[in-house]
């Protein structure tokens, strides 16, 4: 991770791309904004953090935006970590897509599978995405099972002390 | 033993008799019927148990004697109860897991609970050569749709265990991802525990077998009072 201070110096570097820094636990994270995630991920490219070790999503109902998109790049040459997070809102949640190739600007292969469940599980859309698809749930599911509003779903279990609420067949 | 003292009596009876010339003959010599008949006779009643000669010999029974003998020897049965029988001691598991239950589904077959002692051993690759479906884990909504197909595909009579809590509560993956086994097929035999340990599914198998040798020739339509639900007419 970077310490504080190169987490701001990364963060000048970016301009007015990055909302804000967070140096937390020794963990280094750049909140930016949604629209330049792209040109971010390429400057971090350029700094060493070329291997993105994991894209995921949050939800974090009640607070808005709500939805979080958080990427963790590696420098695999200074073992250096570096979490980068955005946030959407939920109605038409549309973030760039990391993975296809831009000029001067190589795509993120490994982001595919990941930016579908992201998807798949938190409705977040992602633009120009390849192939776009449900990657987990059945492909006619509705809803995104992830989001905090989403109903748990499954079946009431039973103990012996809601036992006796229990609907029961008519004889 | 049995079988040696028949030997013997095939060999005794061949050079007792002149007809076939002494024993030790190069084979495709002519061995005359007659002969053959009384060696052949002398062999099979030593392998009913009866001694070769004096009066306890078979063959020499009458009336009563030999209907006293016959009933000692001859168990007589309905034809469905010996299929049953049959059935019930020859499980032939599809191989196919779901999850952590597979693991201990895996090891049933395993010296520890060795399921060979019951017949069951016999785990196939095909859904069309095998009449038992263990649901060894949790199904998804995704999944289930192919558990049912692999289910219709395999031949009647089939039947099916639901090993675990996650195929039959969905257990601790009670939420969105996951559906009951009992929602989509019919399931015989439920075994609980997560995982439940391989003693524990032996004792399910073992339920089943009770339940195949009393109820032999139930299809699972009629177990369950689906008859009517097929997805192929007849005639269509």
């Amino acid at each position: 991770m970077p310490d504080a201070t190169g987490l701001e110096l990364i963060a000048q570097e970016l301009g007015s791309a990055v909302l804000d820094t967070v140096y937390f636990r020794e963990r280094a994270t750049l909140e930016v904004e949604p629209a330049s995630i792209r040109t971010v991920l390429a400057r971090l490219r350029d700094r060493g953090y070329a291997f993105m070790a994991s894209l995921h999503g949050v939800d974090y109902y009640p607070e808005e935006p709500r939805l979080g998109v958080l990427y963790e790049l590696l420098d695999m040459g200074r073992v250096d970590r570096i979490s980068v997070k955005l946030r959407v809102p939920c109605d038409g949640a549309e973030v760039d897509s990391a993975v296809p190739d831009r000029p001067g600007d190589l795509g993120w292969r490994t982001a595919s599978h990941q930016e579908r469940e992201v998807y798949d599980m938190f409705g977040v859309r992602f633009r120009d995405h390849p192939d776009l698809r449900r990657i987990l749930m059945p492909e006619d599911y509705e809803g995104h099972p992830q989001r905090r509003d989403f109903p748990q779903g499954g079946e009431p279990v039973l103990f012996t002390y809601n036992d006796s609420k229990r609907p029961r067949a008519p004889a | 033993m049995a079988l040696r003292r028949a030997r013997a009596a095939v060999g005794r009876a061949s050079v007792a008799d002149p007809a076939t010339g002494p024993a030790g003959e190069g084979l495709g010599a002519r061995v005359d019927p007659e002969a053959l008949r009384v060696r052949e006779l002398g062999a099979s009643q030593l392998l009913r148990g009866g001694e070769l000669e004096g009066p306890a010999q078979p063959a020499h029974l009458e009336g009563a004697d030999l209907e006293r003998h016959v009933e000692e020897r001859v168990m007589t049965t309905t034809l469905e109860k010996a299929v049953a029988w049959a059935r019930s001691n020859s499980f032939f598991p599809a191989t196919f897991g779901l999850a952590c239950c597979a693991i201990e589904m895996m090891s049933i077959v395993a010296a520890r609970t060795d399921v060979a002692r019951f017949g069951y051993e016999a785990f196939r690759a095909s859904p069309r050569q095998a009449d038992l479906l263990i649901l060894s884990g949790r199904v998804s909504i995704k999944m289930a749709p192919i558990v049912r197909r692999i289910y219709d595909q395999m031949l009647e009579p089939k039947w099916a265990i639901s090993m675990g809590a996650c195929c039959s509560s969905m257990g601790v993956f009670n939420n969105y991802a996951l559906v009951p086994a009992d929602k989509f097929m019919p399931v015989d035999v439920h075994v609980p525990g997560c995982p439940p340990r391989p003693e524990a599914l032996m004792h399910g198998v073992l339920k089943l077998r009770k339940m195949v040798l009393d109820d032999p020739d139930m299809s699972w339509r009629e177990r369950y009072g689906a008859v009517g639900t097929e997805e192929v007419l007849p005639g269509a």
